[in-house]
């Protein structure tokens, strides 16, 4: 068991530290499903949620996870915020310090923001994403999902279909799911993957969306539409729509089909598709609050007793 | 390699000082160009090598080295505009502090060094500010806007070393072959920034594994080699000289290498950090804003493209590229922190480490990569150590090693690529346009 | 090694006899639930069931309880750094409201575990009764808490240590004092 600080990226982890994660996450889905649904633990923790970029899902859901693990919670959003008259990252960070925070949750449009913010506190920082850089949670809220709805990760082919190049959830994912055994091949256009990505994460590249065909797993990309533009990545929407949309044409009953959201049906994905019941993006989003809690947990809980002192000692797993 | 005329109007002023007078005891005296090497004494009378050493001061060069003094033709001053990151006085202290005795700056300053008069005053203070003899390149187009030529008349005559839009590349083939044209009147050689902006995009480092890796908008190596092709014809056509600024990727040294086969009169540089550093620099620091620069660190393949082709004589010199920023400038997520690194004060301890100890090149071989061969090409005075010469010199204690960063900088600027790196090559004094400008502290 | 206290013969016979002060004090042992806490309290539950059972006839519902979510100690004193405490599986899946719920553990020390697993069992609902049974008390304790059933009384000092083992858990029983390292 490491023990660790914060969470930036996926490379932070182990696969027993992912496992240890998703393990928590469990337990928390035993106490979600109590009448009373709060735990004490992190009780007297400060969480700041720092979010400096549109987001709706993923804000909520580390500030639903804060409460139900009694922690204070200070949530700021980019509108209205000092970063906007002209104040660094830096700043901002040394300002938010005098609330006393346990752990920044931070969400920025560049990458690496959330390293640089580190460099400026003693709390943790946990990665919301940062750019078109990492999005860890939903990296570990998809194997979570995975897990629970298809079967062990090890030895599991999964197909990351769309804008890779600007996609940090396939990013962090494409490192979750080989660092946890899967078999991922990524179809794309062309024009949307990294040169030197198949070297850099392990994984098959293909521009032809038949290779779909034996994945149990297709994960479909958010088409990022304001990058699309004249000039852009594809020739148009309709054609990137005829050329990789996933839909039933393309699926084998049994083939399970999972995306971020929010969806842009009948673009990346068919709507027959979304709201079919090989869908697990319901259970995506469900899972984000559990496995949010988990990571909050084991970025904060690290206890002050060392093990084996008596009543309270540390049950080393 | 073709012969380069000396640029008989260019001014490198200096700030006034005594010449120096000093007996330098027991080094070794090295001056590949010169046909100098040899152990003994080296005397420097009223800044004048050679003379009778009595009554001089006494400086021991047992163990030491002395070679000619390195010329640097591309260096940042950031003036005017950004005295606070570097200003004359402190960049070319910092060039002294490197064994640097002449340097050329760079015109992307604010505002942008682009007519007569802004170069008169910089030379005016350079006259009273420069340690080491200092010269200006003014932009080739009005603005660095790539649009319409600057006076490059009026530039030559007031006594520009060269013209450059350092910073950004000339983008119309037009607006360059125009400038090309305008050389047989002008005699100024043209130091160009390569890489077709449309190709480089929003691009922040270079486009490869790692970039891939941390999600970073990557500027590939092609960018590079497109633009210096065109530009390679361009001159062929026009039978014009240019110089390649800071070359970085393998297909680049593929057409220079090209184009100097077929006769066309090209010359390039390299900067220390491309030599010594790679893309995973930027994966593995934790502050990874102090690796960045532009052009960007490369692939191992482009690192040893760039060795290869120094060693080949396809790049001709090396040029640092010295680009200080503040502290302040580079605390912000990787794409929002500028380009550039400083480097006039570990260039030649990181080159001597990197190609003559780890057995690539020689010493003489680097003596002229870093002085004689870079004057020659901008037509500046070329430093040497035969008598009669101006003292233009540096000693160096060549096994002494150091760790980048421990000493403070002279520059206003601490943002070193090379920080924490041992480096081997220690420059113990310098005197540079005949004054003592320079001796390290114990 | 340290010093056996309690081999396994007593503490068999120590099991045997917190079952048998159980079966005295509910006139239906049906109505209690026996809630282990983990790690060692949750077999020690499972015994004093099948004894209950054998002694009584009835059948106590059971329980686990893990309090890694209802610790005092989480991430205070700068322990950021520490191990995370493994959060185990808590299933109470009897009518708690209905239950006399008696707290299995196996020693008591300060009575903070104790402490935790009451807040945890009152988040699953509100117990008639609860009460604690512990195989070994060794004193010390920080909170206003006693235990209704004890195996054992052993004194000891701060600077030693209790271990116990279980079959179920260990491989033995037994009940170990050493000298912390």
């Amino acid at each position: 068991m490491s023990a660790r600080t914060s969470l930036l990226g996926i490379g932070d982890l182990s696969p027993d530290d992912i496992a240890r994660i998703l393990g928590t996450a469990e337990r928390f889905g035993a106490v979600m499903e109590r009448d009373i649904k709060k735990v004490p633990t992190l009780r007297g923790r400060t969480v700041v949620n720092l979010f400096l970029e549109p987001s709706t899902r993923t804000s909520t859901s580390f500030e639903l996870a804060a409460k139900r693990l009694s922690a204070d919670v200070v949530s700021i959003r980019g509108s209205g915020t000092s970063m906007e008259k002209g104040e660094t990252l830096k700043d901002t960070i040394l300002t938010l310090e005098a609330y006393g925070p346990d752990v920044f949750v931070i969400r920025h449009p560049q990458v690496g923001a959330c390293a640089l913010a580190g460099r400026y506190t003693d709390a943790a920082v946990i990665n919301a994403g940062d750019g078109a850089g990492e999005h860890p949670t939903q990296a570990l809220l998809d194997l979570y999902t995975v897990q629970h709805e298809v079967g062990s990760p090890d030895g599991l082919h999964i197909a990351i279909v769309g804008d890779v190049l600007h996609s940090r959830v396939a990013r962090s994912g494409l490192r979750a799911f080989r660092m946890m055994g899967a078999r991922v091949t990524v179809v794309a256009p062309p024009t949307l993957v990294p040169r030197h990505l198949g070297e850099a994460f392990g994984v098959e590249v293909s521009s032809d969306i038949r290779d779909i065909a034996d994945a149990d797993v297709v994960y479909v990309l958010r088409m990022q539409l304001e990058r699309m533009g004249e000039g852009g990545f594809v020739p148009s929407l309709e054609e990137y729509a005829r050329m990789y949309q996933v839909n039933h044409a393309r699926l084998r009953p049994g083939q399970r089909v999972m995306h971020a959201g929010p969806v842009n049906r009948g673009v990346e994905i068919s709507g027959a598709v979304v709201d079919g019941s090989d869908a697990l993006i319901e259970a995506q989003a469900a899972n984000g609050l559990v496995v949010r809690m988990a990571v909050l947990y084991d970025v904060l809980a690290g206890a002050a007793s060392e093990p084996g002192t008596g009543d309270m000692a540390l049950e080393a797993a | 390699m073709s012969i380069w005329p000396s640029n008989p109007r260019v001014r490198l002023p200096q700030r006034p000082g005594r010449g120096a007078s000093v007996v330098i005891r027991g080094a070794r005296i090295l001056d590949p160009a010169s046909g100098i090497d040899r152990t003994g004494d080296l005397v420097v009378r009223d800044g004048v090598i050679g003379g009778d050493p009595d009554g001089l001061d006494e400086f021991d060069g047992t163990g030491l080295t002395v070679i000619p003094g390195l010329v640097d033709v591309h260096v940042h001053l950031r003036t005017p505009g950004k005295e606070d990151a570097e200003d004359i006085a402190s960049g070319t202290a910092s060039a002294a502090a490197g064994g640097v005795v002449t340097v050329l700056a760079m015109p992307n300053t604010q505002p942008p060094t682009d007519n007569a008069s802004i170069l008169g005053s910089l030379l005016e203070r350079a006259g009273r500010e420069a340690v080491v003899p200092t010269g200006f390149i003014p932009a080739i187009t009005v603005g660095q806007a790539g649009e319409s030529l600057t006076e490059h008349g009026d530039l030559a005559d007031a006594g520009a070393a060269a013209l450059s839009d350092d910073g950004v590349p000339v983008g119309s083939a037009l607006v360059m072959r125009r400038a090309l044209q305008y050389q047989s009147a002008t005699g100024l050689l043209f130091t160009l920034h390569e890489e077709d902006m449309a190709l480089s995009g929003a691009g922040v480092m270079h486009e490869g594994v790692v970039s891939a890796r941390l999600g970073l908008a990557g500027i590939p190596g092609v960018s590079e080699a497109v633009q210096v092709a065109r530009d390679c014809a361009l001159a062929d056509y026009e039978g014009a000289r240019i110089h390649i600024c800071h070359v970085s990727a393998r297909g680049t040294v593929d057409e220079i290498r090209r184009a100097k086969g077929r006769g066309i009169m090209v010359t390039a540089e390299v900067t220390p950090h491309h030599l010594l550093l790679t893309e995973d620099a930027v994966g593995a620091d934790p502050d990874p804003a102090r690796v960045k620069m532009n052009p960007p660190l490369r692939s191992e393949d482009d690192r040893q493209a760039l060795i290869d082709g120094l060693l080949d004589g396809t790049i001709d010199c090396i040029a640092t590229d010295h680009a200080p920023h503040l502290t302040d400038e580079k605390e912000r997520p990787f794409a929002e922190a500028p380009f550039g690194v400083i480097g006039l004060e570990t260039a030649f301890a990181a080159c001597h480490t990197e190609l003559v100890v780890g057995g690539r090149m020689s010493l003489d071989d680097l003596v002229l990569r870093m002085s004689t061969t870079p004057a020659r090409i901008f037509g500046l005075p070329v430093p040497a150590l035969a008598d009669g010469a101006t003292a233009n010199l540096v000693v160096v204690d060549l096994a002494g090693v150091d760790r980048v960063g421990d000493r403070p900088y002279a520059s206003k600027s601490g943002n070193a690529a090379f920080a924490g790196r041992h480096v081997t090559g220690r420059v113990m004094m310098t005197l540079a346009g005949g004054q003592d400008v320079f001796r390290r502290s114990a | 090694m340290g010093k056996v206290l309690v081999d396994a013969d007593q503490c068999r016979r120590t099991v045997a006899r917190i079952a048998h002060e159980i079966v005295e004090h509910h006139a239906d042992p049906s109505g209690i639930a026996l809630v282990g806490l983990h790690t060692r309290g949750v077999p020690l539950a499972e015994r004093l069931r099948a004894l209950i059972e054998e002694f009584s006839g009835a059948r106590p519902a059971i329980g686990s309880v893990d309090i890694a979510l209802y610790r005092d100690d989480v991430g205070v004193g700068g322990g950021r750094k520490g191990l995370v405490p493994v959060v185990g599986e808590t299933i109470l899946d009897f009518d708690i409201e209905r239950h006399a719920v008696v707290l299995v553990d196996d020693v008591l020390y300060t009575g903070r575990t104790v402490r935790a697993a009451i807040d945890a069992v009152f988040d699953y609902g509100r117990p008639p009764k609860v009460e604690l049974a512990v195989l070994v008390d060794r004193g010390h304790r920080e909170l206003p808490i006693r235990p209704d059933y004890v195996g054992r009384n052993l004194p000891t000092s701060h600077g030693e240590r209790i271990t116990v083992r279980l079959v179920e858990v260990d491989g033995r029983d037994e009940v170990v004092l050493e000298d912390a390292a």
